[in-house]
C-alpha cells in the first residue's frame, strides 16, 4: 500500500497547474513544498507576462507549450477569478541589426502560430507608447501578449485542486527520493517519509538536482537571477503595454511593463549565481536594471519605487523545458527547466503531464467536481452600491486594514479561510494586496498579524513574515525585561 | 448610502484635525464632523509616549498622549462629533466625501468645506532601493514604535537604525530602555535630520554611535535579518569601497523621512508641491481647490506638534470663514524659495491677510551665524538671525499683517544669508 497515488514536489505555478488537472481524476494527490506557502519560488518573483510565443524556437517544448498555454489563459483566469489583461506588447529595436532581429521574431512568431503580429515604424510605435525612447528604429507589435498575477493564479489553481481533494503540505524539503517495488519513497529533511505510486518533480530551482538523483540522463542547470523594481500605482501609467528590448542569449532582457494591479514593473537583469535560493538584490544588479530600463524609458524616475525583489530562473543548458517521464526512472515524471515562458506554458504543461500520468496509472475521471466559488470583487474595485451592500452584509468590509491598497478586514479573513489559506504576513499580502502598497505594510502589518493570530490560534509572537524563522516580534515587553529568550 | 450634509468635514483626528475642529467651532461653525480611521482620536501622538511635546503651546513638557488628551477633551467639551474606525475613501472637487465604517456602513457626505488632516507616512525601504535580502526584521521606526508602545511587543534584540529622523532617535532610546542593544544609528547626510535635543538625549546619553555620511549597503538573512553592512558615502551619496563595517543584528529600523499622505488630495484634484509633497496653499491654508483646506503633516512634515496645532487652528478659522463667505480673497503674492531655502509654506499670500502670516520652510543645508531674509518687490521686509539653521529644524518666520499694507511687487522671496557649514 502507498500513502498516496501521486506525490508532486513543488507548489509553484507548474505544480499547482498539474495538481488541479490531476484533481479531475480519481486519485490521491499530495503536493509538498519547502516553502511556508504556495508560489514561494520563481512563481512569486517573475515578470507576470503571458507571452504570445514569438520568441521560442519553433519545434521546442517552449514554443509548443507557450502558444498552447497562452491560449488557455483567458478562460482559465475567468473561471478562477484571477486578474489577467491582454495589454499587448512591443519589442523595440534601436538600429538596423535590431530591425533584422524583429523581422526574424515576426517570422518565428508566425511559424509558432502567434496571431496579429506586425512590424511598426518608429513613428507608429511612438504614437502607441509616447514615453518610449525616441531613438528607437522600429518595433514588433504583439497584441496577443498579456499580463497576469502569477502567484494569484497559483493560489486559485491550488484552491481548486484542494477543494477537489488534493492535499498541500508546506515546510517540507525533499532530501531523498528512492525507487521501491511499484513506486517511490520520498523523504524530507523534516524526517517525514511518504510513499507514492507516481512521483512528479516540479521543483523549480531544485529541479535538476532532484532529477539527477533518480535519472540515468544527467541534466545541467544554472540558476539565473533577475532583479526588479516595482513602482507605485498611478492614475495614468507611462506605458500601457509591455515593452521588451530585443532578446539576447541571456533571455528576453529588461522589460518595462504595467502589472494587472496598475503598478509598473522594471526588470529583470540576468546573472548566473551559485546558490539557487539566493534571492537577494544587489547594488550592481539594481543599477544594471535601471540603466537598461532607461534605454526603453529615458525619463524613468524611481521616486515612486515601492520595492525591489529578485527571482531565480531555472535554466537548463539545453535551453528547453524537460517535460514528461523521467529517463531511467519508471513511475517518475517531471517538468523542469521551467524558466520563461514557464508561466505562459504552465496550464498546457499541467494538461499534458496529467494526461500522461492518468494513462500510466489508468486513472478514471471524476464525475462530480466541486467548482471553485467565484471570488468576491475586491472592495477596492467595488462600486459605491456594491460597497454599501457588502458592509451591510458583513460589517468587516467596513474596516479598512490596508490604507494604501484599500483592503478590508473581511478580505484578510477570507484569504486566511481559503481552501489553501494564508498563514503568514506575506501570504495575506499576496492574496489580498494588504501591505503591497506604497507604505509596504508599515501601517497594516501589526493588524494583519493580529488577525492571523485570531484566525489560526497561533500566538502573535509566533506569526511569521514568510515561515521558518522569519518571526516579526522577539517577544512581549514583559518577557524581554525578564530576560527570557523569545525568538532567536 | 444615505446622503447627508455637514458644514465642515475634517479628515483625520490627529493633532491637526482636532485643532481645526476646535477653532472652527470657536469661530461659530455648528455642523462639524471629524472622521478618523483609527479606533481612537489622537493620531500618531498616541504611540509617542515620550515627553517633550507642548513646550511652545502649553509652556510645559507633555507626553504625546497627554498633549492629545487636551485637544480631545476640548473637542468633547465643545460637543464636536468624532467618528472613529471610519476610513475616508474619496474626496471630490465639489467636496463630496465617501467613507466606510463597520458601524455606519458606506456613506456619502456633502460638506460645505473640507479640512485635510491625514498626516504622513514613513518612507519605506523600497523608496531607498537598499539592496540585500527581503527577510523579516526590517521595520519603519514608527511601526516598531507602535509594536512596542501600543501592542507591547519587542520587534528585535540587536538593532541598527538607518536614518536619524526623530522617530528613529526616539526608538533608539526606547529599544535600549526595553533591553535591546542598539548598535548604531546610520545617517547618509553629513548632518542629522532629527532635532538636536534628540541626538543628545536619545543617542549620546546611551552611548549609541551615530555614523554620519554612511548608509546601509547590504541586508543579510534568509528568514530574519542576521547582519547588516554599512559603508561611508562620498559627495554623491554613493558608497565608498573599503569603508564597509559589518554588524551582526536581527533588526533594521528605518527612519528615513516622512511623506505627506495625499492620495485623497490627489483624488480631489488638489495641486501638490514637489518640494513638500503636500498641497500648494495660500496663507489661509486653502488648497488649489476652493473650500478644501490642508494642515499638519499632510501639508508639510513638521518637527513639533505645537506648530501643527498653530497651523491647524488657522485652517479651522479659515474654513469657518469660507463656510460663511465662499468667495474668498484671491492670492496676490507668490512665495518663492531663495538661496538655502526649501519648500516654503504657504506658497501664496493674498493682498490683505486677515492674520499674521507664518512662513515655514526647511533650510537646504546647515548654516551657522546666519539670517533668514524675506524680500518683496526688491525690498527686505524681514530679517531673522540665528546661530544655526539646519534642515533638521523647520524655520518659522512671522510676517505681521500690517506689513502688507503698503507692499510693492508680486513675489515674496525667502532666503538664507550666512556661512554654509561643511558637515
Amino acid at each position: 500500500m502507498f500513502d498516496t497515488d501521486i506525490l508532486i514536489v513543488g507548489a509553484g505555478i507548474t505544480g499547482t497547474s498539474l495538481a488541479r488537472e490531476l484533481s479531475r481524476y480519481n486519485a490521491d494527490v499530495i503536493v509538498v513544498d519547502r516553502g511556508a506557502d504556495l508560489a514561494e519560488g520563481a512563481t512569486k518573483a517573475n515578470s507576470g507576462i503571458v507571452h504570445a510565443g514569438y520568441d521560442a524556437v519553433p519545434g521546442t517544448l517552449k514554443a509548443r507549450f507557450n502558444v498552447q498555454g497562452a491560449s488557455l489563459f483567458p478562460d482559465l483566469c475567468r473561471a478562477l477569478s484571477v486578474p489577467y489583461r491582454k495589454c499587448g506588447a512591443l519589442v523595440i529595436g534601436f538600429d538596423g541589426k535590431d530591425l533584422e532581429t524583429l523581422e526574424a521574431l515576426l517570422q518565428r512568431g508566425i511559424r509558432n502560430g502567434v496571431k496579429n503580429l506586425r512590424l511598426l515604424t518608429r513613428e507608429e510605435a511612438l504614437a502607441l507608447e509616447p514615453s518610449l525612447n525616441p531613438d528607437i528604429s522600429g518595433a514588433l507589435d504583439v497584441p496577443e501578449s498579456a499580463i497576469v498575477s502569477p502567484y494569484e493564479l497559483a493560489y486559485a489553481l491550488a484552491d481548486d485542486a484542494a477543494l477537489n481533494g488534493v492535499s498541500f503540505r508546506f515546510n517540507r524539503t525533499v532530501s531523498a527520493v528512492e525507487k521501491t517495488e511499484g513506486g517511490w519513497v520520498v523523504r524530507t529533511e523534516e524526517g517525514e517519509t511518504v510513499t507514492c505510486r507516481t512521483f512528479v518533480n516540479c521543483s523549480g530551482a531544485s529541479g535538476a538536482a532532484l532529477h539527477n538523483s533518480i535519472s540515468d540522463l544527467p541534466l545541467q542547470m544554472t540558476h539565473r537571477r533577475g532583479q526588479y523594481y516595482l513602482l507605485d500605482r498611478a492614475p495614468v501609467l507611462p506605458f500601457s503595454r509591455t515593452v521588451f528590448q530585443c532578446p539576447s542569449v541571456m533571455g528576453k532582457g529588461v522589460l518595462v511593463s504595467p502589472t494587472v494591479h496598475g503598478n509598473l514593473l522594471l526588470g529583470p537583469n540576468a546573472e548566473d549565481i551559485s546558490d539557487p535560493l539566493d534571492t537577494a538584490t544587489t547594488a550592481a544588479g539594481l543599477s544594471e536594471v535601471l540603466e537598461k530600463a532607461r534605454r526603453t524609458w529615458p525619463t524613468l524616475s524611481v521616486r515612486t519605487n515601492i520595492t525591489n525583489f529578485s527571482g531565480i530562473r531555472a535554466h537548463l543548458l539545453t535551453d528547453d523545458f524537460v517535460v514528461g517521464p523521467v529517463s531511467g526512472a519508471a513511475g517518475a515524471f517531471e517538468a523542469i527547466g521551467i524558466e520563461s515562458p514557464g508561466l505562459s506554458s504552465a496550464p498546457a504543461i499541467g494538461l499534458y503531464l496529467s494526461a500522461m500520468i492518468a494513462e500510466s496509472l489508468a486513472l478514471t475521471k471524476k464525475q462530480d467536481l466541486i467548482p471553485l466559488p467565484l471570488r468576491p470583487v475586491p472592495f477596492h474595485e467595488m462600486t459605491d452600491g456594491q460597497r454599501t451592500a457588502a458592509v451591510r452584509e458583513n460589517p468587516e468590509y467596513g474596516n479598512i486594514v490596508c490604507r494604501c491598497e484599500c483592503v478590508t478586514e473581511a478580505e484578510v479573513r477570507q484569504a486566511i479561510r481559503r481552501p489553501v489559506g494564508a498563514r503568514t504576513i506575506d501570504g495575506v499580502k499576496r492574496r489580498t494586496r494588504a501591505g503591497m502598497g506604497r507604505c509596504q505594510g508599515g501601517f497594516c502589518s501589526p493588524r494583519v498579524a493580529q488577525i492571523l493570530s485570531e484566525e489560526t490560534g497561533v500566538p502573535l509572537p509566533d506569526i511569521t513574515k514568510d515561515g521558518g524563522n522569519s518571526y516579526l516580534l522577539s517577544g512581549s515587553l514583559a518577557s524581554f525585561l525578564k530576560g527570557e529568550s523569545g525568538n532567536e | 448610502m444615505n446622503d447627508r450634509h455637514v458644514d465642515l468635514l475634517i479628515v483625520g483626528a490627529g493633532p491637526a484635525g482636532l485643532a481645526a475642529a476646535i477653532s472652527a467651532r470657536e469661530a461659530g461653525i455648528e455642523s462639524i464632523l471629524v472622521l478618523e480611521r483609527e479606533q481612537e482620536p489622537g493620531g500618531i501622538l498616541r504611540q509617542c509616549i515620550h515627553n517633550g511635546f507642548g513646550l511652545h503651546r502649553f509652556r510645559e513638557e507633555l507626553t504625546g498622549p497627554e498633549y492629545a488628551r487636551r485637544d480631545i477633551d476640548r473637542v468633547r467639551e465643545l460637543g464636536i462629533p468624532v467618528e472613529c474606525s471610519t476610513t475616508v475613501l474619496s474626496v471630490s472637487r465639489d467636496r463630496v466625501v465617501t467613507c466606510v465604517s463597520a458601524k455606519n456602513g458606506f456613506r456619502r457626505i456633502e460638506a460645505g468645506a473640507v479640512v485635510l488632516a491625514m498626516g504622513c507616512r514613513e518612507r519605506p525601504r523600497g523608496a531607498l532601493c537598499t539592496p540585500g535580502t527581503r527577510c523579516a526584521g526590517i521595520y519603519s521606526a514608527g511601526t516598531a514604535q507602535r509594536f512596542v508602545n501600543l501592542e507591547g511587543f519587542m520587534p528585535g534584540k540587536r538593532v541598527i537604525i538607518l536614518g536619524s529622523g526623530d522617530i528613529g532617535l526616539i526608538m533608539a532610546r526606547r529599544m535600549t530602555l526595553q533591553g535591546a542593544k542598539v548598535l548604531a544609528c546610520v545617517e547618509i547626510m553629513p548632518y542629522s535630520s532629527g532635532l538636536n535635543r534628540n541626538i543628545v538625549q536619545c543617542l549620546e546619553d546611551y552611548g549609541i554611535p551615530l555614523y554620519l555620511q554612511h548608509t546601509v549597503t547590504d541586508i543579510r538573512g534568509r528568514e530574519r535579518v542576521t547582519g547588516i553592512t554599512i559603508a561611508r558615502v562620498d559627495q554623491n551619496r554613493l558608497p565608498v569601497a573599503g569603508t564597509e563595517i559589518d554588524f551582526d543584528c536581527d533588526t533594521l529600523l528605518l527612519s528615513c523621512g516622512l511623506i505627506p499622505e495625499n492620495e485623497l488630495s490627489l483624488g480631489a484634484g488638489v495641486e501638490l508641491s514637489r518640494l513638500t509633497s503636500g498641497p500648494v496653499v495660500a496663507e489661509n491654508l486653502e488648497t488649489s481647490v476652493p473650500g478644501i483646506f490642508a494642515c499638519g503633516n499632510v501639508l508639510h512634515v513638521h518637527d513639533l506638534v505645537d506648530h501643527v496645532s498653530a497651523e491647524s487652528f488657522n485652517a479651522g478659522r479659515a474654513a469657518a470663514e469660507f463656510i460663511r463667505n465662499p468667495s474668498g480673497a484671491a492670492s496676490r503674492f507668490a512665495v518663492r524659495d531663495g538661496n538655502g531655502v526649501r519648500g516654503t509654506v504657504p506658497q501664496a499670500v493674498s493682498a490683505r491677510p486677515r492674520e499674521d502670516v507664518q512662513l515655514m520652510f526647511r533650510p537646504s543645508d546647515v548654516f551657522r551665524n546666519a539670517a533668514a531674509v524675506v524680500e518683496c518687490g526688491g525690498r527686505e521686509i524681514l530679517r531673522k538671525k540665528a546661530m544655526i539653521y539646519t534642515p533638521g529644524e523647520m524655520a518659522v518666520l512671522t510676517l505681521r499683517k500690517d506689513l502688507f499694507e503698503n507692499l510693492q511687487g508680486d513675489v515674496i522671496t525667502v532666503r538664507i544669508e550666512g556661512e554654509k557649514a561643511n558637515g
